[in-house]
């Protein structure tokens, strides 16, 4: 089975950002990348449907090729190849403008199945694995909590608001990986010496432009001052009295 | 004149209030709104819909890109310049796929939405709402998720019902739903979140919580990445920036220190309570009104308080 799994790398999530000066912008001032939250169970899921069904496993990521660190701890895990689509606008990207680039190469490298992250941790779109799955004519299942594979079928837990939903659906597939899906492996020092033998190759990114403008970027107003209303129990009747008179939420 | 499109979800023939935003946000960028239904009650749900027209699509079984397709081809067929869904699952999972399909990019989770000169501008969250953007559009068609609790609901009126016939071959098809136990209400929903974080010290103390949920009536219970990474309580359960993001009337936060993932996922609360032993727990810093003190003595308190105050009415 061929599969690939789409990586982006992202701010750390405890990131304070603040805004560049053109007020457009996310100023780049102390920002630390990682892989994105969601994209490590990409990886993951893609490792292990491999060691279950056999196959090969490409890392995927629009990116710059002056942040790859993060694409050799992806092979160090057990991805067996990377490849970075080189785009120095790559954070500025819209969502179509993304899947489209990560589509083109899909295509090209003709995968069984395909794992995105629920969403990136930076702009929460949420958007580009079923827009790859949209543009590619593939199956799509987001949200997954549980996948098995079976042939050329397979099925698919997806956590919804109401309880969990059960798809089915026929390769190739694009998956969109949540938290419960399962829990990322460590890389073992093993692995990071076998990373170093892997094949992690430049290609061009063709990224059409974006079709929205960004009017400014600003830090949310912040929330008024609140207060201590007491200690302990005895506090009960006061916070009582500030939901019910202040907040009007009893 | 602008058509706009909006995908309106039900249940038990009743539409969702989010969809009830979603289609007042179409309505206050004014132009003609048609909503799309799909499934049983479809028809009932339209009947009283804000919209001018309303198109009730019959799937035998769901399936989103099946939903995308026929959502496409009426954008199409209406000449819409836009389609809005609401910011829930399902909105989440068809929206991308319309975009995709009308070859233009989605703007998820919209806080607002304004009519400007040259079109829609949009407000959003980025970085988990540490950012607020503003984005103007270039494309002929603008695709939107928008966040719960953000729009006014539609008033109600009495469109003009048509039956559409779905587009396409379902790629996935939906099999089976296990609903959650005792038809509990999800936090993304809910008026009211009490959540508990590690400072509850086992799970089994989190009947605390619950009962404290019950006691408001329409409360969800919800949960810090500590207590789920614990396997205390459910992912379902999970506030905060790699769990749902929520925005009730009143979030209560219990035994939750407040870290910057957890304060992503709830900070926009209209009322946020804390309670920690901790004068200086980082929680205390956005809650409107917080006591210090062990959750243990005051959660039992609290609950027959909130009880005797929703009696007297
Ligand atoms: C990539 C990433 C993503 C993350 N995503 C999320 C996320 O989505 N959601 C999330 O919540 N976290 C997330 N986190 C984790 C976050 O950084 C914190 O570790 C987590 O929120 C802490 O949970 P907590 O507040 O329950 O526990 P703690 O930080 O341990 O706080 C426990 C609190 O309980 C109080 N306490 C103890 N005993 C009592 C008592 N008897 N009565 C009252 N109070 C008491 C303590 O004073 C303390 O403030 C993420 C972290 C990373 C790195
Ligand atoms: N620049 C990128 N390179 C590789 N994969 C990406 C990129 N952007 C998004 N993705 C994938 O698409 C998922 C959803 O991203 P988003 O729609 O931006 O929230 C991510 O979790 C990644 O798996």
């Amino acid at each position: 089975m061929k599969i690939v799994a789409c990586v982006k790398r992202v701010p750390t999530t405890d990131l304070k950002p603040q805004v560049g000066s053109d007020g457009k912008s996310l100023g780049t001032a102390g920002i630390q990348y990682e892989v994105s939250f969601y994209d490590e169970r990409a990886v993951e899921e893609a490792v292990k449907q491999k060691e279950q069904h056999g196959g090969e496993v490409t890392v995927l990521s629009l990116g710059s090729p002056s942040g790859t660190k993060e694409l050799r701890e992806c092979l160090a895990k057990g991805a067996d190849e990377a490849v970075v689509l080189v785009d120095e606008d790559w954070s500025l990207r819209d969502n179509l403008a993304t899947a489209k680039a990560l589509a083109a190469k899909i295509e090209e490298l003709g995968a069984d199945l395909v794992l995105t992250g629920r969403v990136a941790t930076d702009r929460d779109n949420a958007a580009v694995g079923p827009m790859l799955a949209t543009l590619l004519g593939y199956a799509c299942v987001t949200d997954v909590v549980e996948l098995t594979i079976d042939g050329t079928s397979g099925t698919a837990k997806r956590e919804a608001e109401g309880g969990v939903e059960t798809y089915a659906f026929s390769l190739p597939a694009v998956i969109t990986c949540q938290k419960d899906l399962n829990e990322p492996r460590h890389a073992g020092l093993k692995g990071i010496m076998a990373a170093k033998k892997k094949p992690l190759t430049e290609a061009e990114a063709n990224t059409p432009p974006n079709q929205s403008e960004v009017l400014s970027l600003e830090l949310p107003p912040e929330r008024p001052a609140g207060r201590i209303v007491g200690e302990g129990a005895a506090a009960v009747p006061a916070l009582i009295d500030a939901l019910r008179n202040e907040a009007k939420v009893l | 004149m602008t058509t706009i499109l909006v995908l309106v979800e039900h249940q038990n023939g009743v539409a969702k209030r989010a969809s009830l935003e979603a289609l007042g946000a179409a309505n206050a960028l004014g132009g003609t709104t048609v909503a799309v239904l799909f499934g049983a009650g479809a028809a009932d749900a339209a009947k009283t819909l804000g919209a001018a027209r309303a198109l009730t699509v019959d799937l035998d079984a769901w399936s989103p890109d099946r939903a995308a397709a026929t959502i496409a081809e009426a954008i199409a067929a209406h000449s819409a310049t836009g389609f809005l869904a609401a910011s829930t699952s399902t909105g989440r999972d068809v929206a991308p796929r319309v975009a995709a399909l009308c070859d233009v990019p989605l703007y998820s989770d919209c806080t607002a939405l304004a009519a400007g000169a040259n079109g829609v501008e949009i407000t959003r969250p980025w970085l988990a709402g540490k950012l607020i953007a503003k984005l103007a559009p270039s494309s002929a068609i603008v695709v939107a998720t928008l966040r719960r609790n953000c729009f006014a609901l539609a008033e109600e009126g009495a469109p003009e019902v048509e039956s559409l016939a779905p587009v396409g071959e379902p790629k996935a098809t939906l099999t089976n739903v296990e609903a959650k136990a005792g038809g509990k209400l999800d936090v993304a929903e809910a008026a009211v979140v009490v959540s508990g974080g590690r400072g509850m010290k086992e799970p089994e103390h989190f009947h605390l919580i619950e009962e404290l949920a019950a006691a408001f009536g329409n409360a969800a219970v919800g949960a810090s990445r500590a207590v789920v990474d614990a396997g205390w309580r459910p992912h379902a359960e999970q506030v905060g920036q790699t769990g749902k993001t929520v925005s009730p009337q009143l979030y209560i936060a219990v035994g939750i220190s407040g870290a910057i993932q957890h304060l992503a996922g709830m900070k926009t609360s209209a009322t946020i309570v804390a309670i920690n032993k901790d004068a200086d727990a980082p929680i205390f810093k956005l809650a409107d009104f917080g006591i210090v003190g062990d959750a243990f003595e005051i959660l039992p308190a609290l609950t027959e308080a909130v009880k005797a105050a929703r009696a007297e009415g």
